[in-house]
């Protein structure tokens, strides 16, 4: 192809990329002389190039889009149906550059009608109503992407780090094409209505900024680029190898030009990393004329959100999520937003959201597509699942409606119930999944009946230099990505830090809380008899993913390098455990370890943080899962017990020759206080060996809680099922699919000290203050009001914000209004700005109890008229506040 | 079944032959990038029993397949496999570990026979046909289906 034409192909249609997204834009903001401006000269230069090129057809076209957009200039307003028609010119453009690019010559065909149309739009003649009516029908189907990207990939990209990195050496300025530049201007300036001459220069100059920085720039292909990373990638283990050799060798004459080498060495490999890098906003562009185009189509209102443009990722992966990404957004358009009406029957915004953010995480990219719309029909897709063969009913019974959802990534699922020109063709998910998986990236769906529903997409950076933690297992070594690792904790069996164990789990007490511990050799089945495993020393690498801390036990940590990862064969690729393998300075292969495929083999999948549903959830309040840590452990029957850990201050084993019987009660000698020992019904304390014991501790006083065995430590959803008429149990809940006893530590407390709960309630009664808890949750009202009233309150329990309401203006004093945040029917907020605006109760100060603390919670609480926000189990924090509240109400009294 | 790729005159092809055990197998030269000594080898954990690690050489990262572990041959004896034929499938390196590499055989191609129909099925599934030599046999391997590793093909 002639190169000429090459080059115009390629240009132009990054131009009509540009002018798509600022007509959409110039849409939202018509006042926006700036971007029309920008508009104007794109299209314009589009226009002269042709004419040079002798492309009559495309000049033509391009200078009736100009004539009208001179009129917006003019101060023609500009309508929704002047925009589309614009687009629609664009795509007509688009559609002959890509005849031009297969057949090299300009295609046969007419525009008139389009061209008549632009001109009858542009004189104002243009009677509003036919156009309406014609111009949505005339896009006739141009699904952007088909047209749009063929031109771009002659085998060459346009590299704005490159550039950027160019710019940034003050290289020479190219003359603009003075044309082409100084039209724009000229032709702002002879417009009459030039009455802000200082605002046009400011402009003017901006255009001239711009012009400069796209001349500064220069194609290289792809395969140079390629190249010049493998070359880089050497270079970098050959100055690694040199380093491993002066670290052996101290005092040599290379050591000080070897860090030179070095550090030119790394500032290379960042720039080069760097040319490679395109944002992810490049794959994102065509998102808000696709957005515009279905609203208009599906007759909805839609915003579309996108956070984090800026985060940047591998070209070649960029470009493989492009398409799936279209769809997703295209998914959320048509199936997850409802119509306006639809929406405001449901008490939503009018307007749907659509969310796109990204952002990185330990070494992957993530990206969240969310939409505030009716989320997955789970029912549907049941029914489809069964219809497909996918599932049996009875499978389906025992599915979660998170493992119900994944259906939709199936073959040939679409849940469509009409095939509609958007979605719904059948090729739908499994496609975007398929595609994912080649890049090695994983795709997970969440979604809220009536609040919306997320996918979230997790793309490894392949091709990436990134420094990571060498550490040992078993005499193999291996790499951890230092983004993931928090610090590094040396165990020692007579340290502060030694590692403990709840039955075979191994934990580590660090800063008051309890860290799960995973042993890498065991992980990854390297424990052969050969090695065993100390139980007490060894590294602990403290890594975070999410929002999930967990410690990874090693035999050593060397150092930190940094390393080239290179993708696992795929013959290697299910073993989730590796996100790579690498070339360390000695020549050595190591495996890199991933983070992430360690949180999920310790059971909890990582919850996804910055998601819209996530949000929605919280604030509406139903169906969110909420996980309880809790303590498992056999006392006195077979069947398990549970207590909630963050109720026990620690777990401890004692000798069983340290207990003590004193005045028939069994003590023992703890961190210098005598503490006493309950045993639960059946149990019997060890004559010999060690006995498991649960301490609780409150203000000042501990007890110790005598059980047979302490099983595990799970996280669950804590849903009480049957009441108990015992003393001491809760009632029954299922806990790993086992039925088991949730105790009532409440019941337990006063054995210690017969004064546990009225030590403070001797006091004359008429001084307590009184609390009004409300709480949904059977559990939660049974465990706290004890708590209360051993801090010496009068507590009144509601079981939803109704009967709290009913409580408080039934004439009754309180002091403090405790509530639950997640409550069905009315939730915390609501409830509190009910409250707030009820005059005779507006100084009551109410307390928020929630599970979920997050600064926008907090914030959502204060504006609510919160006083306090609360953990759940935080019991100190919740005295303390309550303290803090009642106090100031009697100062103010 | 095309084992030559490149067979362009009188349908003669090149192959490299290689010990496994007690068999001679040949590999259609045009698949063998080079003949090393696999050295440093690292093992994978959690890898599938076929794949005996991965190895650097020279700067790339090979994935070693036991070919006595995927021809389902017992191990040897003691002794590490001395050599391995570099070979590349869809742009990844692999080299395969065999006991002992031959001499360079040119073979006509109508002189190869159909597999035996008893021999054992899993080699049957990487075999392309045999070759009746002067006193052995050599079975031709299909470079393609040797790499043909499902993943869930755990250690057992």
């Amino acid at each position: 192809m002639d190169d000429l034409l090459k080059e115009f192909l390629t240009e132009t249609n990054e131009s009509l990329d540009v002018v798509d997204n600022q007509l959409v834009r110039f849409e939202q903001e018509p006042n926006n002389a700036k971007i029309l401006d920008n508009i104007f000269r794109l299209v314009h230069t589009i226009k002269g190039t042709c004419g040079f090129l002798d492309l009559p057809r495309l000049e033509t076209l391009a200078h009736a889009a100009e004539t009208l957009m001179g009129k917006f200039r003019d101060g023609m307003p500009a309508t929704g149906e002047a925009v589309t028609l614009i687009l629609t010119t664009i795509d007509r453009i688009k559609e002959i550059l890509a005849q031009l690019e297969s057949t090299q010559a300009e295609p046969k065909g007419a525009d008139e009608d389009l061209i008549g149309r632009l001109h009858e739009m542009a004189e104002g003649t243009a009677h509003a109503e036919p156009a309406v009516v014609e111009a949505p029908a005339s896009t006739h189907g141009t699904l952007v992407d088909q047209v749009l990207e063929r031109p771009l990939r002659p085998g060459e990209v346009s590299l704005d780090e490159l550039e950027r990195a160019f710019r940034e050496t003050e290289a020479e300025v190219k003359p603009a094409p003075a044309p082409v530049q100084q039209t724009a201007p000229v032709k702002a300036a002879d417009k009459p209505a030039a009455n802000k001459p200082a605002k046009k220069t400011v402009v003017e100059n901006d255009a001239a900024e711009a012009e400069r920085v796209s001349n500064q720039s220069i194609r290289v292909n792809v395969d140079t680029l390629e190249h010049l990373m493998t070359m880089v990638s050497e270079l970098v283990l050959t100055r690694n190898q040199l380093l491993e050799i002066s670290r052996r060798n101290e005092d040599t004459e290379f050591k000080v030009p070897l860090q030179r080498l070095s550090n030119v060495t790394a500032e290379l490999q960042e720039g080069v990393m760097k040319t490679r890098m395109q944002p992810i906003g490049n794959a994102w562009q065509k998102l808000p004329r696709v957005v515009r185009d279905l609203a208009a189509e599906l007759g909805k209102r839609i915003e579309l959100e996108m956070h984090g443009a800026d985060t940047e990722l591998d070209r070649q992966v960029l470009d493989l999520i492009k398409d799936p990404l279209t769809h997703m957004v295209r998914n959320s358009a048509d199936h997850g937003l409802e119509r306006p009406e639809e929406r405001a029957r449901a008490g939503k915004p009018e307007q749907g959201t659509i969310r796109l953010s990204a952002y990185h995480e330990g070494g992957h990219i993530i990206i969240c597509i969310a939409d505030n719309g009716r989320g997955l029909n789970t029912e549907r897709i049941k029914a489809k699942a069964i219809a497909n063969g996918l599932a049996t009913e009875a499978d389906l019974e025992r599915m979660t409606e998170a493992q119900i959802h994944k259906f939709i990534f199936a073959p040939g699922f679409s849940t469509a119930a009409e095939v509609t020109s958007v979605s719904g063709r059948g090729v739908g998910m499994d496609v975007v999944r398929t595609n994912i998986d080649q890049i090695g990236g994983t795709i997970d769906v969440k979604s809220v009946a009536g609040e919306g529903a997320s996918v979230t997409v997790k793309i490894p950076l392949t091709l990436a230099i990134v420094s990571a933690l060498i550490v040992e297992a078993s005499g193999e070594r291996f790499a951890i990505p230092q983004l993931s690792v928090i610090e590094l904790v040396r165990a020692r069996a007579n340290s502060e830090h030694r590692i403990e164990r709840i039955k075979d789990t191994p934990v580590l007490r660090l800063r008051n809380k309890l860290l799960p511990l995973i042993h890498l050799k065991k992980l990854l089945k390297l424990d052969d008899e050969a090695s065993v495993i100390d139980p007490e020393n060894g590294f602990i690498v403290v890594t975070q993913v999410g929002n999930q801390t967990f410690g990874i036990v090693v035999d050593g940590v060397f150092h930190t390098e940094e390393i080239v990862v290179k993708p696992m064969s795929t013959k290697l690729r299910h073993i989730n455990m590796f996100s790579g393998n690498t070339i360390l300075g000695d020549g050595a292969v190591i495996m890199i370890v991933d983070p992430n495929g360690i949180a999920q083999a310790l059971g909890t999948s990582v919850a996804a943080q910055h998601e819209l549903v996530d949000e929605n959830a919280a604030s509406r309040g139903n169906a969110a899962e909420q996980l309880t840590s809790l303590l498992v452990f056999r006392a006195g029957s077979m069947q398990p017990k549970a207590v909630p850990l963050a109720l026990i201050t620690r777990l401890e084993e004692i000798s069983s020759d340290k207990i003590e019987l004193s005045n028939g009660r069994y003590m023992v000698q703890y961190r210098e206080q005598l503490m006493p020992l309950v045993q639960m019904d059946g149990v019997e304390v060890a004559t010999s060996g060690v006995q498991p014991i649960l301490v609780f501790a409150d203000d000042g006083r501990t007890m110790g809680l005598v059980v047979d065995e302490i099983v595990d430590i799970v996280e669950e959803k804590l849903a009480i099922e049957v009441a108990s008429g015992r003393d001491g149990i809760l009632g029954s809940a299922v806990i790993k699919s086992r039925a088991t006893e949730v105790i009532d530590v409440g019941h337990f407390l006063p054995m210690a000290f017969a004064d546990w709960f009225n030590r403070r309630e001797m006091k004359p009664s008429a001084s307590a203050q009184s609390i009004l808890l409300v709480d949904d949750s059977a559990f939660f009202r049974n465990m706290l009001a004890p708590v209360l009233k051993a801090a010496g309150y009068r507590v009144r329990v509601a079981t939803n914000a109704e009967e709290g309401l009913l409580a408080l203006r039934s004439g009754e004093e309180f002091d403090a209004v405790l509530t639950d945040i997640e409550m069905p029917d009315m939730n915390g907020f609501e409830f509190a700005e009910t409250i707030r605006a009820d005059q005779k109760l507006n100084d009551v100060p109410i307390i928020a109890l929630s599970s979920m603390i997050s600064p926008a919670a907090i914030e959502r609480g204060r504006q609510a008229g919160f006083h306090d926000y609360v953990a759940k189990f935080d019991r100190p924090g919740l005295i303390a506040a309550l303290k803090e509240q009642t106090s100031d109400l009697n100062r103010a009294a | 079944m095309t084992v030559s790729q490149d067979n362009s005159a009188g349908a003669v092809t090149e192959y490299v032959t290689i010990m496994i055990g007690e068999q001679l197998f040949g590999l259609p030269i045009s698949r063998v990038q080079d003949v090393f000594m696999p050295e440093r080898l690292t093992r994978v954990p959690l890898a599938s029993r076929e794949v005996a690690g991965v190895l650097n050489l020279r700067g790339r990262i090979v994935t070693a397949i036991d070919m006595r572990a995927r021809l389902g041959l017992p191990d040897a004896a003691s002794d590490r496999p001395a050599m391995a034929v570099g070979v590349d499938l869809r742009g990844e390196s692999y080299g395969l570990l065999i006991d002992s590499i031959g001499e360079v055989l040119k073979l006509a191609d109508d002189s190869r026979e159909v597999n035996p129909v008893n021999l054992d099925p899993r080699m049957t599934k990487m075999a392309a046909g045999v070759h009746r030599l002067d006193g052995q046999l050599m079975v031709v391997l299909d470079v393609d289906r040797v790499l043909e590793i499902s993943s869930d093909l755990r250690a057992a």
